[in-house]
C-alpha cells in the first residue's frame, strides 16, 4: 500500500469511527447495481468503488486477489486474457459491479449447481472493521483450515459485519468446448429431465426452462461435450444465440425478472411444481424458479415450505419483507454476531435482517 | 492425567439419560483419552454415547445448566487433537448415531447421523452409481460428523472440492439446547452464511446431529499417470504447467525420493526410486474425457521434463500405484522410532523453493524428512523422522516442523490444509493471525457458546497462550488405527 492507499483507509476509519460516535450507519456502496437489493437501506453513503485493482492474479495458481472496488469487466478481462474465468457467473444487473459488491451479496449465475456458488470460490478476504482494524481471514490458498471460515461467513452478507476491502477467489479454466442444445419440454417434464442427466456423469453447466423450452449447456474436454449431445438429444443452438440466453439469465434481464411483483423460489431440484397459477422460469436444472406478478393473495413463502422450498420477495417486497424470515434461534445468532463485530451498527444496519 | 471426580455431572446425565448412554468408570473412560493425536491425552470426567438427538440436546441442556464443558467426538481419527477431551468434562461420542437416515437418488442428497463413517455414504449410494466425494485417506473409519467439524480433504478435493463444497446442510444444537438447521436442499438459504461457519469449527460452535450431503455420479473411468523428475524443482514445476494448461486432474500428487524409498520395500508399488520426485496424475470422468486428458497430462509432463512416464492400464495397477502413496505415514513409522507430520498450505508456485529449504533444513537439524504432498492443492506434508531416545532429538524436530510452517505463512500460505488446529497448532495460529484477528474468532465463539463449554482451549489460542508450546509427537509410530491409511 501507498500513501494514497493508507490515507483512503484512513478516511473511511474516520468515517467509521464518526458513525460510531454519532449513533448513525454507514451504506456501504460499490458500483450500486444492487441498490434495491436487501431490507433496508439506512445511512449515508460510504463509497468504495475507488478502493480498486487487482493485487495478485498468477493463472497457474488459480486464484485472483482483488481490492472490493474493482469492477468485474476488469476481473473478467484478467481472466480471459488466460482463458480462465469466474465459474460462478455473478449477475451483473446491466452494469459493472465491483468485486466487494458481488462477495457480499454472495448471488450466483446459472452454473451455481454445477461448478459452485460464490461462497464456494472465496478463499480470503480482509475485513476493516467497526474498530477501525484491517483484519485477513483465509488466504490465496486452496486449503486452508486455520481458524474459523469468516471469508465465507462474509459472503452473502451484505456488509453488515464491516467492509469487504479485499477479495481472493478461486478461479477455473475456461472450458475447452461449450455447447447447448434446446428442446421442447413442458416445465415438469424439463424438471425430470434435468436430474435425470445430473445423476450421470455429463458435462452440464447450465440447465433452464422458459416458454415451453429447454435450455441445456455442456461444458468440458471437447470428447465429452460431443459424447453427451446424444444423451441430451434436442437440436444445437447457434453459439451466439446461446450466448444471448445465458448471459440474460445470468445477469437477471429475462422479462420475469423486471416484472412488478417478482418470486424468487429456491427449492430441491427435482421438486414437483408449486401450486402457483403462473409458469416459472427456472433455473439452476430445477433448484431456482422464477415466478412473476403472482396474485398477492397467494402465500408463496408457505407454498415454497411445502416442498422445503424457500421464497424471496425478489421485487416489489413490503419494506423489511423480502427475505424469508429467519427461525428464532438462528436470528438470535445474528443478533449476536453482529453485536460483537459492530456493536454500534455503523455497518449497513438492517440491510440483510431488519432492525439488525 | 486422572480426571477430578465430578459425581454432580454424572448424576446429572444419570438422571435424563439412559444407563447404557452414561460411561463412568475410569476403564470405560480411559479409551476416549485421546484422538489421532496421542500427545495429547487427558480421561474425561464422563463420557456420554446418545442414541438420538433427544439425547444429545439432554446431555447438552444438562452441561449448560451445570456450566461444565463439553467435547464432542467423532471416530477419533483427527490428528490434530480436536477431540481430545476435558479432564473435568463430558466426551461426547456420536459413535451410536451411525445410520444413514435416506440416499434420494432423484434429487442426489443423502441425510445422515454425525457418526456414519465417510466410505458407509458412498456404500449407500453406490446402488444408484453416485458417491460422496471427499476422500480423506482415513475415509473407512473417519466420520462424517469429525469431517464436518475439520473441512476435511482428500486427495481428490482438486477436482470435487472440501467438505464445505459437499455439504449442502446440518441440524444441530446449540450449546443452549436450541435445535438449529443450517442449509438445505434448496440452494438459497437466508441470512448468514453459518454453515460455511460452521463447516471446519471443530466443535466450537454446534453439535451436529444431521448431515445433508450432495452425491455426485461415480465417474466411470480413472486413468493414473505417474511420471519421474530429475530434480524436485522440475516436479514442482510440471504442477503449475498442469494447471496452467487449463486441466484440472482428479488428483495430483508429488512424494519425494525419501518418501517413494519408504513405501516401495513394504508396498511394492512400482516407484520410480531412481527419480528425485514423482508425480501421481489421475483423470476420471467417461472415458473419452479420460483419453483425452491423459493424452494432454502426458504432454505436458513430457515437455515439463519428466524423465519416465507410466500410464495405469487397468484398476489393479491404478490402485497398487495409489497404495504407496496412502501408506506413507504408516512406512515413515516403520523407518524411524518417531515422527512428526506438518500439514503447511503454499502458493503451488513455491512448491520447489520450499522442498530445497527442507532440504537445507535437514542438514541444519541433522533430522530427515521425507514428504509427501497434495501437489495440486499446495498442500504439504512433510514428515519429519527422528528419534525421541536421542536427547534433544525431539526439540529439534519440533524447532524444525515449526520452521517449516513460519516458512509456509510467509509465503502466503496456511499452517494447517486440513488437519485443524485443534490443540497442536495452537503456537502457530499465533504466527499465522494478529491479536485482532484471534479477537474475532472469540467473537464468532461468544456469538455461539458465550460460556465457552464447546471444545474450550481449542482452535484459538488465548494470548497467554500464545506463550505456550505444545506439538504433535508420535511415539514409536504408534498412533491409533495404525492400519488405517492416512492423508
Amino acid at each position: 500500500m501507498d500513501e494514497g492507499d493508507h490515507a483512503v483507509l484512513e478516511a473511511w476509519r474516520e468515517r467509521i469511527g464518526a458513525a460510531r460516535r454519532g449513533g448513525s450507519s454507514l451504506r456501504l456502496r460499490g458500483a450500486g447495481t444492487k441498490d434495491f437489493y436487501g431490507e433496508e437501506l439506512n445511512g449515508d453513503i460510504l463509497h468504495l468503488g475507488s478502493w480498486r485493482g487487482i493485487i495478485d492474479y498468477e493463472p497457474s495458481e488459480l486464484v485472483i486477489s482483488a481490492r472490493c472496488g474493482t469492477p468485474l469487466s476488469e476481473v473478467e478481462a484478467a481472466l480471459a486474457a488466460h482463458e480462465q474465468f469466474l465459474a460462478f457467473e455473478p449477475p451483473a444487473f446491466g452494469g459493472d459491479p465491483t468485486l466487494g459488491g458481488i462477495i457480499a451479496a454472495g448471488l450466483s449465475g446459472p452454473r451455481r449447481m454445477f461448478a459452485g456458488a460464490a461462497r464456494d470460490f472465496v478463499l480470503g478476504a480482509r475485513l476493516l472493521t467497526a474498530q477501525g482494524d484491517l483484519l485477513r481471514f483465509g488466504g490465496a490458498v486452496m486449503k486452508n483450515v486455520a481458524g474459523f471460515d469468516v471469508s465465507r461467513l462474509l459472503c452473502g452478507s451484505l456488509g453488515i459485519l464491516g467492509i469487504l476491502t479485499e477479495v481472493s477467489l478461486k478461479v477455473l479454466p475456461r472450458p475447452r468446448l461449450e455447447e447447448t442444445r434446446r428442446l421442447e419440454l413442458s416445465a415438469g417434464q424439463a424438471v425430470t429431465a434435468f436430474n435425470r442427466w445430473q445423476g450421470l456423469p455429463l458435462p452440464l453447466s447450465g440447465a433452464a426452462w422458459w416458454q415451453g423450452t429447454a435450455w441445456v449447456r455442456l461444458s468440458g474436454a471437447t470428447a465429452a461435450v460431443r459424447a453427451a449431445r446424444a444423451q441430451i438429444g434436442g437440436d444445437a443452438v447457434p453459439p451466439l444465440d446461446a450466448e444471448r440466453f445465458w448471459s440474460a439469465l445470468r445477469h437477471y434481464q429475462l422479462p420475469p425478472h423486471a416484472a412488478a411483483s417478482v418470486w424468487r423460489v429456491s427449492l430441491p431440484q427435482a421438486a414437483p411444481r408449486i401450486d402457483v397459477p403462473a409458469e416459472p422460469l427456472i433455473d439452476w436444472g430445477g433448484a431456482l424458479r422464477w415466478y412473476a406478478n403472482v396474485p398477492p393473495e397467494i402465500d408463496m413463502r408457505e407454498r415454497a415450505r411445502a416442498v422445503q422450498g424457500t421464497a424471496l420477495h425478489w421485487r416489489g417486497a413490503p419494506p423489511g419483507k423480502r427475505f424469508p424470515p429467519l427461525p428464532a434461534a438462528i436470528a438470535s445468532l445474528h443478533r449476536r454476531l453482529k453485536e460483537r463485530f459492530d456493536p454500534a451498527g455503523v455497518f449497513n444496519r438492517g440491510r440483510l435482517i431488519a432492525g439488525v | 492425567m486422572e480426571a477430578p471426580e465430578l459425581p454432580d455431572i454424572v448424576g446429572a446425565l444419570r438422571a435424563v439419560l439412559p444407563a447404557e448412554c452414561v460411561l463412568e468408570r475410569a476403564e470405560e473412560r480411559r479409551p476416549y483419552e485421546c484422538d489421532g493425536l496421542t500427545a495429547f491425552r487427558s480421561v474425561p470426567a464422563v463420557v456420554v454415547l446418545p442414541r438420538t438427538e433427544d439425547e444429545v440436546r439432554r446431555t447438552l441442556l444438562t452441561c449448560h445448566r451445570l456450566k461444565v464443558p463439553l467435547v464432542a467426538r467423532g471416530s477419533g481419527t483427527g490428528l490434530s487433537g480436536g477431540a481430545t477431551p476435558h479432564p473435568a468434562g463430558v466426551l461426547l461420542s456420536c459413535a451410536r448415531m451411525s445410520r444413514v437416515l435416506e440416499v434420494d437418488p432423484i434429487n442426489r442428497i443423502a441425510r445422515v447421523e454425525p457418526g456414519v463413517p465417510n466410505l458407509k455414504i458412498s456404500e449407500a449410494a453406490a446402488p444408484h452409481q453416485l458417491y460422496y466425494a471427499p476422500d480423506p485417506s482415513s475415509q473407512v473409519a473417519c466420520s462424517i460428523g469429525g469431517n464436518v467439524a475439520e473441512n476435511s480433504g482428500g486427495v481428490h478435493c482438486l477436482k470435487y472440492g472440501l467438505t464445505v463444497h459437499n455439504v449442502l446442510g446440518v441440524r444441530g444444537y446449540t450449546v443452549a439446547g436450541e435445535r438449529i438447521e443450517l442449509g438445505g436442499q434448496a440452494p438459497d438459504s437466508a441470512g448468514l452464511d453459518l454453515l460455511a461457519l460452521t463447516i471446519g469449527s471443530e466443535g466450537l460452535l454446534l453439535i451436529v446431529t444431521e448431515v445433508l450431503v450432495r452425491l455426485i455420479p461415480r465417474p466411470p473411468c480413472a486413468q493414473l499417470v505417474m511420471a519421474s523428475f530429475a530434480d524436485v524443482q522440475s516436479a514442482g514445476s510440471a504442477v503449475a504447467a498442469i494447471i496452467a494448461a487449463g486441466t484440472i486432474p482428479a488428483a495430483l500428487e508429488m512424494m519425494d525420493r525419501k518418501a517413494t524409498a519408504a513405501v516401495e520395500p513394504f508396498v511394492h508399488a512400482g516407484y520410480d526410486l531412481q527419480a528425485a520426485a514423482i508425480l501421481l496424475v489421475e483423470s476420471d470422468g467417461t472415458p473419452e474425457e479420460v483419453r483425452e486428458q491423459v493424452q494432454e497430462i502426458e504432454r505436458v509432463l513430457r515437455a515439463a521434463g519428466a524423465t519416465a512416464l507410466r500410464v495405469s492400464e487397468s484398476e489393479a495397477e491404478r490402485l497398487r500405484l495409489w497404495s504407496g502413496r496412502k501408506n506413507a505415514f504408516p512406512a515413515a513409522g516403520r523407518l524411524s522410532p518417531d515422527y512428526y507430520c506438518m500439514d503447511g498450505t503454499i502458493p503451488r508456485k513455491h512448491v520447489g523453493h520450499v522442498l530445497e529449504a527442507i532440504e537445507r533444513m535437514e542438514r541444519e537439524y541433522g533430522l530427515r524428512c521425507m514428504n509427501v504432498f497434495h501437489a495440486g492443492d499446495g498442500n504439504l506434508h512433510p514428515v519429519i523422522l527422528f528419534d525421541a531416545n536421542e536427547p534433544g532429538s525431539w526439540e529439534r524436530a519440533d524447532r524444525f516442523g515449526a520452521e517449516i510452517l513460519e516458512l509456509c505463512v510467509q509465503l502466503g500460505g496456511t499452517i494447517t490444509g486440513e488437519h485443524g488446529v485443534g490443540l497442536e497448532k495452537l503456537n502457530s495460529m499465533c504466527v499465522q493471525f494478529s491479536p485482532a484477528e484471534r479477537a474475532a474468532f472469540f467473537a464468532v465463539k461468544e456469538a455461539f457458546d458465550p460460556d465457552g463449554l464447546l471444545n474450550p482451549g481449542k482452535l484459538i489460542p488465548t494470548l497467554a497462550r500464545c506463550a505456550e508450546y505444545g506439538r504433535m509427537h508420535v511415539h514409536g509410530g504408534a498412533m491409533p488405527h495404525p492400519d488405517l491409511p492416512r492423508f
